[in-house]
């Protein structure tokens, strides 16, 4: 362990790297679920698994990655649990997700969270990963596991997605607005 | 688990969200990190004490 001082040093260093990566694991995690519990759950669960695996962790790179990508293979890991659970095809839970997502929907603080529960998972975890976390496509790529060239055709194809469905929102709202004006 | 390479764009921190606010892009690109950074400024709740407890129980076994 090149970097190691003493075991309880590291530890400590680890521990408040981790600390400080905590509200943006729980802000990714939000929105790649769109639940709040369940999304808090998810993080405290890879916290664990990253506090667990700390050897493994190089000190000085990226703690914000490569906890993202603990917890996000941690999700996926959940949801493959929950299919085989339900005996469902990934299709149909996907789709149940979504639908889930619009029941929800009076729930959601605004438009855009609505908007982004709508987005294929992979679209939404890419969008999320570069649009708002603020990772490069490379850092994203390697987050979730697939070639650069991938992860941008997903963030394009989300960001389209989010594009129209927005606009048409607003195209509803004005609609509805002009029906009860009439 | 393997750890990704990345370190950052440079010219800027590691770990830390770009601005809410930049020129040229749709409105909805703002809002979207508006919603994040919305999620990681919350306090993070009486839940997650547990789990900081539970970091320094075990680092001190």
């Amino acid at each position: 362990m090149p970097d190691r001082i003493s075991p309880s040093a590291a530890d400590e260093g680890f521990r408040k790297e981790l600390l400080s990566v905590l509200p943006h694991l729980r802000a990714f995690a939000r929105g790649l679920s769109g639940r709040a519990d369940f999304a808090d759950d998810l993080v405290q669960e890879a916290a664990i698994k990253a506090w667990t695996a700390r050897e493994r962790y190089q000190a000085g790179t990226n703690m914000r990655a490569w906890t993202f990508a603990i917890l996000r293979n941690h999700y996926l890991s959940e949801l493959r649990r929950s299919r085989r659970q339900t005996d469902l095809d990934e299709g149909v839970v996907e789709k149940m997700l979504v639908m889930d997502a619009d029941q929800e929907a009076p729930l959601h603080l605004n438009d855009m969270e609505g908007a982004l529960q709508k987005l294929a998972p992979e679209r939404r975890e890419a969008v999320l990963l570069v649009g708002a976390s603020g990772f490069s496509y490379e850092e994203a790529a390697e987050i979730a596991g697939c070639p650069i060239g991938t992860m941008k055709s997903r963030v394009a194809r989300a960001r389209a997605d989010l594009a129209r469905m927005l606009d048409e929102d607003d195209v509803q709202q004005v609609e509805v607005r002009t029906r009860k004006a009439s | 688990m393997n750890q990704p390479n990345g370190r950052g764009t440079p010219g800027r921190m590691p770990g830390l969200p770009p601005e809410v606010r930049r020129d040229g892009e749709p409105g909805w690109a703002g809002g979207l990190r508006k919603l994040y950074n919305s999620v990681v400024e919350e306090p993070l709740p009486d839940s997650f004490k547990d789990l900081l407890k539970k970091l320094d129980d075990d680092g001190d076994a």
